[in-house]
């Protein structure tokens, strides 16, 4: 495996039982991410993207293949050891924001590092991802008085905070307005150019998707192909 | 950081929080009311049965410890025992169960006055006549007596000849031979009190009245007293464990019905917490802390109702039921509550760490 990999996938499938159907959501995926790319994962509804991006991020055990992200073979994992994978090495941000409704921002960032066995405390990464992402006097509102732009910030910066290997991003601009959506996204594209982030995102759109160094075409659980 | 995602849980759901700790401490409070009542009742007993003023006590053979059967003895038992070396006196008395935990004690006064000192009158005096009755402070406060009263009771109708001061034989005390004639028992009596010349004599006269007296529960006024409690009335133990068990069972279903609903409403921030890394046993810290907070905060909120349920009785029913403050019970309560709260978060919380992150984060 070439040393600037830091994802590599071969002949991944992965089948869902369905009462007695099989539905086959992965027909043997390949894919290279070299370390810092900000790679886009584009298709239609039910090309199996969606799924690529839960056996990436440890979420889900592949039914066959391999997938080895920095050095860390998934296929082999137990569940408890895919748990702690998420801890170390996956950084999460969902369409929906996902954010803890009872904690505020500094609380939703800060748990993500104790869930890592991290001290946050005087922690000068902390302070450098909240400006870095412009949310620094928000940080003590709750999720429900913070706009959408924000709110997806706060999730970004909990993505971050533990220095993951991956960052996955699954349409993270499907809730927003065109406004924030650029500036979320060069939010990303800044956290991969400054800080040498790789970032796997999922998005139906175009114009997203140019934020990307390449994107792949996915479809009927395969990648069909891929430009730069 | 648990911590205070546990508190801005419990903050988040207010009416939920509030009826499950109100839940927690009804339960609680069940368990020291009736631990005081116990506790309360047989320590009312023992200070009755010392207020006399007697050393030793014969009860009829077969009676249990606080009988309340009526009269199952010859009075001339109280002679019998006059007789004996170094008793100065001996009183017999008749008690005769009312209605609910309210017996009325009959008793020779003139007797009683020489072995115990005789009653302290806060109001009126002794008894004169044959349907006068003497009632204790609480029995007068619950019913608005007064001396000179008059009150409805074995159907017939008495004037309170006087108010006195309780601790002494039962709330309600009226002439021996009025008693024994209204019952029906007459030349009866329930025990007899004996009094001796000097208190190092007690084991003596104790040892030579058992021989004599075979059969007869025969006990020093110390003795009596240490053995008046909850583990010797027959069935109470078992009542209490009934009452403790059933105690154990409100708050499980309620604490399961709470974790159960807070669960499946915090689905989808279970998943959340499973994404970033949280492991089963993060997920389930979290539920057990939120449950032994909300066991926390019941018990404590139990032992205050137990301090209302004691003031309830006081002000309104004085003389049916004393309750005590039971400190001792306190610690007990709390960890019995405690257990069956996290048996009640335990099925709930089993499901929340099982829960499927991708299912969990697609939850609406």
């Amino acid at each position: 495996m070439s040393e600037d990999l830091i994802i590599r996938v071969r002949d991944l499938r992965k089948i869902y039982r369905v009462g007695e159907v099989e539905v086959h959501a992965l027909r043997g995926v390949n894919l290279d991410v070299p370390r810092g790319e900000f790679l886009c994962v584009a298709g239609p509804s039910g090309s199996g993207k969606s799924t690529l991006f839960h056996i990436l991020g440890g979420l889900l055990a592949p039914t066959s293949g391999t997938v080895i992200v920095d050095g860390h073979d998934l296929s082999k994992l137990t569940d408890s050891q895919r748990t702690a994978l998420r801890r170390r090495m996956v950084g999460f941000v969902f369409q929906k924001f996902n954010l803890l409704p009872t904690l505020t921002a500094y609380d939703n960032i800060a748990i993500a590092r104790h869930i890592a066995g991290r001290n946050q405390d005087n922690d000068p990464w902390f302070r450098q991802v909240v400006e870095l992402l412009g949310i620094a006097d928000r940080l003590h509102h709750k999720p429900s008085k913070l706009s959408g732009g924000e709110q997806q910030r706060v999730a970004i910066a909990r993505a971050i905070i533990n220095h993951p290997a991956i960052l996955l991003a699954d349409e993270p601009t499907g809730n927003l307005d065109s406004q924030n959506s650029a500036a979320v996204l060069k939010i990303l594209r800044d956290l991969n150019e400054r800080l040498g982030q790789t970032i796997l995102l999922i998005t139906h759109d175009p114009v997203v998707a140019s934020y990307a160094h390449r994107v792949v075409h996915m479809l009927d659980g395969r990648i069909v192909d891929a430009e730069s | 950081m648990v911590n205070k995602l546990v508190l801005e849980n419990l903050k988040h759901r207010p009416v939920r929080t509030a009826l499950s700790i109100l839940a927690i401490g009804i339960e609680v409070t069940m368990m020291l009311t009736l631990v005081g009542l116990s506790r309360g009742m047989l320590a009312d007993v023992a200070r009755r049965a010392r207020g006399v003023g007697a050393d030793i006590v014969v009860r009829p053979p077969g009676t249990s410890l606080i009988g309340l059967s009526s009269a199952p003895m010859s009075e001339k038992m109280v002679d019998f025992l006059r007789r004996q070396p170094h008793v100065t006196h001996a009183v017999g008395s008749m008690t005769h169960p009312l209605s609910g935990v309210t017996t009325i004690t009959g008793i020779r006064l003139d007797e009683f006055d020489q072995i115990s000192g005789g009653f302290k009158y806060l109001e009126g005096g002794p008894i004169r006549n044959r349907d006068e009755i003497i009632v204790d402070r609480y029995y007068a406060r619950q019913n608005n007596l007064h001396a000179g009263s008059t009150i409805q009771l074995l159907n017939r109708t008495w004037r309170v000849a006087g108010v006195v001061e309780e601790g002494k034989l039962a709330r309600l005390v009226i002439p021996l031979d009025v008693l024994q004639e209204l019952t029906a028992n007459p030349g009866k009596i329930s025990q007899v009190w004996v009094k001796v010349d000097d208190p190092a004599n007690i084991p003596k006269v104790i040892a030579s009245l058992k021989e004599q007296l075979k059969g007869y529960p025969i006990y020093s006024m110390e003795e009596l007293t240490s053995l008046i409690s909850v583990n010797n009335v027959p069935g109470l133990k078992a009542f209490i464990t009934v009452i403790i068990l059933l105690a154990i069972v409100v708050g499980f279903l309620v604490v399961f019905l709470s974790m159960y609903t807070a669960v499946l409403e915090r689905t989808r921030e279970i998943g959340i917490l499973k994404a970033l890394g949280a492991s089963p046993l993060y997920v389930l810290n979290i539920l057990f802390r939120e449950t032994v907070l909300l066991a926390l905060a019941g018990t404590v909120l139990g032992i205050l109702f137990s301090y209302g349920t004691r003031w309830v009785i006081m002000r309104w029913a004085p003389a049916s039921l004393t309750q005590m403050i039971v400190p001792d019970w306190w610690a007990i309560a709390g960890a019995i509550a405690l257990g069956g709260a996290l048996l009640g978060a335990s099925y709930p919380g089993w499901r929340a760490a099982r829960q499927d992150p991708i299912e969990a984060l697609a939850y609406e």
